[in-house]
């Protein structure tokens, strides 16, 4: 395991500078994600076009780690639909789990959380905003606001 | 002036390589560094002399207790009921009535919580907690109190994370029924003033819990000179195996508070349309105990006492000195709890670096330290963090270890530029 895999760049980066943080008023969905090992909590509020994405934005408290990821995925799923979501979360979950799996190229910046696969305790940190946005996603036919824990 | 010709008595330099010696753990490498291992305030590491008491008694003794008339029966029972006399003499309880062995602290804290709170108390009734303790502290009385209709209290804690006794005091009332308090935070490292949180409870009638998890291994706790009525640890904390722990109760109390878990060993006879229970200790103790673990734990007792409670808590608070001063020097580092008298624990952050990135860092540099809440939720949220780093120190801590932590944290400080 090498730190220089985990920290990479584009990681620390989208940690000081996190893109598309704070909170959409009026979203169509909405949920927020926990992370009890670590304190980790994230809200993601979404504008929906049908069943695509306009507008997301995260807001929470977190590590590197999953600060970098919910902001690398906001910029990823901006302006993508329910199926190509679908898509790209299971390469991100495959990416983040599967020791030989090799970044699908139009993964883009995301493929920079390959690093993450080598350090065990730290992989819920880089999928927590993601299963946030399948609650948010799942949830914003019905009701209640989704609340997801990663434990 | 005339010489004093009594040769002074003077204590042995405590010498902690040689400590080191007897921790085969402690010689491993982590991620191809020497382990450097902080982390003892969440579990300590063991000596060979506990690792070799459990090994004989499973290799030579072990059987059931209580039941066979057999020879490895009765030296299982020896073995367990002698460790028992074992934890008494360390903990000065009058009578080994009053030792009840346990899977930890936290079965303890339950078992009174089952046990007396649930048969006692009720509607109109308080527990009174301090905002400073683990779950384990918590939990159990959110519990009892949904189940009987009683009010749990908390008496507040300062900036320093000390807890404020005036505050404390004007919580107890004829209401309050039981005061439970942590002798030492797992979280800050604070040293409660136990004794005098004892005696005001006791001047308001209240009965007093002690969860003594993080004061065993740092501090001689003595049971008549403390006057708790409940005083709750863990083997693991003290050098011990995992699994077994000491709940101490004041006989008379433990005498009238009925079973909290029926079974074999807690009954003296069973019939369809009654049982009857067994003799302090047993009554509390359902089902086959664990008996290697009692073993254990006895043999831990003689390896701190044979180094001495009192030499390993002035290593400790070298240490502590030591490390608090070394820490302060780095950029960003906050410490969290900065109460007058500390356990060998300090709890920091540092600026813009989330706890669980400084312990991924630390851990790929060897150092071993806790991240996170502590079990420890609303400290957390009395501090306004999400969580903390935290390190901890044992008999076996080294000043070139508290080195080697303050080195990775610069390490950290490297890589968040």
């Amino acid at each position: 395991m090498e730190l220089k895999d985990l920290y990479r760049d584009v990681i620390l980066d989208h940690n000081k500078r996190p893109r598309n943080f704070g909170l959409i008023e009026h979203p169509d969905a909405r949920a927020d994600g926990h992370n009890p090992l670590c304190g980790d909590r994230l809200t993601l509020s979404i504008k929906l076009n049908g069943d695509r994405v306009e507008d997301v934005r995260f807001e929470g408290k977190g590590c590197a780690i999953s600060t970098a990821s919910a902001s690398m995925m906001t910029e990823a799923i901006k302006g993508k639909d329910r199926a190509a979501i679908d898509e790209l979360f299971h390469k991100v979950h495959t990416l983040l789990t599967d020791q030989a799996a090799v970044p699908s190229p139009d993964l883009g910046k995301l493929a920079a959380l390959s690093g993450v696969r080598e350090f065990p305790a730290r992989v819920k940190c880089a999928s927590l905003c993601w299963h946030t946005l399948n609650a948010a996603l799942e949830q914003s036919d019905a009701a209640a606001p989704a609340t997801v824990s990663t434990e | 002036m005339a010489a004093n010709l009594m040769p002074a008595r003077v204590a042995q330099p405590y010498d902690v390589e040689r400590v080191r010696r007897d921790f085969p753990i402690l010689s491993r490498e982590v991620h191809g560094r020497k382990l450097v291992y902080l982390d003892s305030a969440a579990s300590s590491q063991r000596p060979q002399q506990v690792i070799d008491a459990v090994d004989r008694y499973e290799k030579y003794s072990h059987a059931n207790v209580h039941r066979g008339v057999h020879a490895l029966s009765q030296e299982a029972t020896e073995a367990f009921e002698g460790a028992r006399d074992r934890v008494r003499r360390f903990i000065n309880a009058r009578s080994t009535k009053e030792v009840i062995f346990t899977r930890g602290t936290t079965e303890g804290i339950n078992l009174v919580a089952q046990s007396w709170a649930r048969s006692r108390l009720g509607p109109g009734d308080e527990i009174l907690i301090t905002a400073l303790e683990h779950h384990a502290n918590i939990v159990p009385w959110q519990l009892v109190c949904e189940q009987i209709g009683a009010t749990l209290k908390v008496a507040p804690i300062d900036k320093h994370g000390e807890l404020i006794f005036d505050r404390f005091e004007a919580l107890l009332s004829p209401r309050t029924k039981l005061v439970a308090a942590a002798h030492v935070s797992n979280a800050l490292g604070t040293i409660l003033p136990i004794k005098r949180i004892i005696d005001a409870a006791h001047k308001h009638g209240a009965l007093a819990l002690v969860d003594g998890a993080q004061a065993i291994p740092h501090a001689r706790v003595d049971m008549q000179a403390l006057d708790a009525d409940f005083y709750s640890f863990s083997a693991h904390k003290l050098y011990g195996p995992t699994g077994i722990g000491v709940l101490y109760g004041r006989e008379a109390l433990l005498e009238a508070m009925p079973p909290w878990q029926g079974g074999g060993d807690m009954i003296r006879s069973v019939t369809f349309a009654k049982s009857t229970w067994n003799d302090l200790p047993w009554k509390f103790e359902a089902g086959t105990p664990n008996m290697s673990g009692a073993v254990g734990l006895a043999a831990a007792m003689d390896y701190v006492d044979a180094l001495g409670l009192e030499a390993i808590a002035a290593h400790e608070h070298g240490l502590l000195e030591y490390a608090t001063a070394e820490l302060k020097r780095i950029p960003g580092i906050e410490i969290i709890g900065t109460a007058a008298h500390k356990a060998a624990v300090i709890s920091f952050t540092l600026q813009g670096v989330h706890p669980h990135d400084i312990g991924t860092i630390l851990d790929a540099e060897g150092v071993a330290i806790r991240t996170g809440h502590h079990c420890a939720m609303p400290v957390m949220d009395f501090f306004e963090v999400p969580a903390t780093a935290r390190a901890s120190f044992a008999c076996y801590t080294t000043r070139g270890e508290v080195d080697a932590l303050v080195a990775a944290l610069n390490k950290v400080r490297e890589v968040f530029g």
